[in-house]
């Protein structure tokens, strides 16, 4: 592995931008936490950047940004391949667990077309809670073992919530609390953060790059790029769960992954999902 | 249990277009497992599609095709309500059949 | 000199030359390696610290670690310093992104 020659051009690059922060820093502004402002602002980037893809379409990842592709996709929609995962996901939601309680009844309206109210801000407890933790603190407080959030079973589950919400709107709530706003703030530093020995963010590529290529992959807007969770990847071969794409696309950076559902992950779903609002759910998915 | 062929069949004139997805792991015996081992290979060595009596589709396949393999194909004949018989047999003679309505 | 007697002396040149220049890295003791890697480990926790650890500088770890196993301590402190070096990249990443996320950021 050829170490040195990425490590002197890192270095010569944090170098040069430790340079450029030290002028930026003096002229900017100080930030007052404004998410609706922050909403619109990430809607008009991309509208303006994509004037011809219909709003709804943004959901749709790479496929509103390529027509070849989108041609593709629409012909696998006709037979989606997360026509397996969602049936097995429908069959795990309706079979109660050991004590004889279902997932219905940890949920509001047992659990049917409530996916785009998550995550939400949880006053009580002082974090945000996403749909997968809601879903394993289900199973934990009626007895059963909780499941891996970036394997199949978690990606059934919420691929049969998601689908039960197609077409309504990401609802995502940001209490008057302050700590609600220092989660969604948090949310959408990790997004803006570059990390990793390649020394990308999450903009990087999702809002720098939308409908560009890196490496043989179009990338998706980041607006709306939650709404078709979970999705079937094929380059995975099968399904995928939020916490999977946000531990592979860290990797990806060469960052070393958080855990799953950390705080950071949690509060990032959040602020994508908040800037998302309108935007109807589209999951599951199907991505390349 | 439920089968592992999903099928639908459209008579379109005199051409029926047929699509179908199959539940299979379509493991190719070349990939490891995390413990390192060799995860065995388990894949469909044959596919048919038959109409009235007669096979409109056959598939000789190895380790190349992917999981859950989608097919889509078109045949000349078939007719609305005709029976379209899929079935399928892999290296560990494992099979499934099914047949569904062109539609 | 004949043609030949000062060929070998040139070799003889050339190979003293290159031992000595080959000595400096012949050098790295047990305790060298102990060293780096100690080191390494100690900004890779402050890494850690920050929730910004690379994966590449856990595999020069992972490479010095096997090295040293092997009585490779040549090998392995170089791997250990470079693995330091990754770590405090990606500290000082870690510490310019606290402002520097601001520059990317949709208004």
């Amino acid at each position: 592995m050829r170490v040195r020659p990425i490590l002197l051009s890192a270095a010569a690059a944090l170098a040069m931008a430790a340079l450029a922060s030290i002028a930026a820093s003096a002229v900017a502004a100080p930030d007052k936490v404004d998410p609706a402002a922050d909403a619109k602002a990430f809607k008009k980037y991309f509208t303006d950047k994509f004037p011809k893809v219909k709003l709804e379409d943004f959901v749709n990842g790479p496929y509103s940004m390529n027509e070849d592709m989108r041609k593709q996709w629409q012909e696998k929609e006709e037979f989606p391949p997360y026509e397996f995962a969602l049936e097995a996901g429908k069959e795990m939601f309706g079979k109660p667990f050991k004590n004889g309680k279902t997932y219905a009844d940890c949920f509001p309206n047992g659990g049917i077309g409530i996916r785009q109210n998550y995550p939400y801000f949880d006053e009580k407890e002082g974090k945000v809670v996403t749909l997968e933790l809601a879903l394993n603190r289900c199973r934990e407080a009626n007895g059963e073992q909780p499941y891996s959030y970036v394997k199949d079973e978690m990606a059934s589950l919420t691929a049969y919530m998601a689908y039960t919400s197609r077409g309504k709107p990401m609802d995502i709530k940001i209490p008057g609390d302050p700590r609600a706003l220092e989660a969604y703030e948090n949310g959408k530093r990790y997004f803006y953060t570059r990390r990793g020995q390649l020394n990308f963010s999450c903009a990087t590529c999702h809002v720098q790059s939308p409908g560009e290529r890196i490496r043989a992959e179009i990338l998706a807007p980041a607006y709306g790029i939650l709404n078709a969770m979970p999705i079937y990847r094929s380059e995975w071969n099968g399904m995928g769960t939020i916490s999977r794409r946000f531990v592979s696309c860290n990797s990806q950076t060469r960052a070393v992954p958080l855990e799953p559902q950390s705080d950071e992950y949690r509060d990032l779903e959040y602020f994508l999902s908040y800037v998302a609002n309108g935007l109807p759910i589209a999951g599951p998915g199907a991505r390349p | 249990m439920a089968s592992t062929i999903r099928v639908r069949a459209t008579a379109n004139g005199d051409t029926t277009e047929v699509q179908a997805l199959i539940q299979h792991p379509m493991d190719s015996g070349f990939v490891k497992d995390a413990q390192g081992q060799i995860i065995p290979p388990h894949f469909i060595q044959q596919l048919t599609f038959e109409h009235a009596g007669r096979a409109v589709f056959l598939a000789d396949w190895g380790p190349a095709v992917s999981k859950d393999p989608y097919v889509k194909f078109s045949f000349k004949g078939g007719a609305k309500g005709d029976d379209l018989k899929i079935s399928w047999v892999d290296n560990k003679g494992a099979s499934d059949t099914t047949t569904a309505k062109i539609g | 000199m004949s043609a030949a007697m000062s060929m070998t002396r040139n070799t003889l040149l050339a190979s003293v030359l290159l031992m000595a220049s080959a000595m400096p890295a012949l050098a790295a003791s047990e305790a060298d390696y102990k060293a780096a890697f100690a080191a390494a480990e100690t900004a890779e926790k402050q890494a850690d610290q920050l929730r910004n650890r690379w994966t590449t500088t856990e595999a020069r770890l992972a490479a010095a670690k096997k090295a040293a196993s092997s009585g490779d301590f040549d090998a392995a402190t170089a791997a250990a310093k470079e693995a330091e070096a990754l770590a405090k990249a990606s500290i000082f990443q870690a510490t310019s992104e606290k402002e520097r996320w601001k520059d990317l950021e949709i208004h």
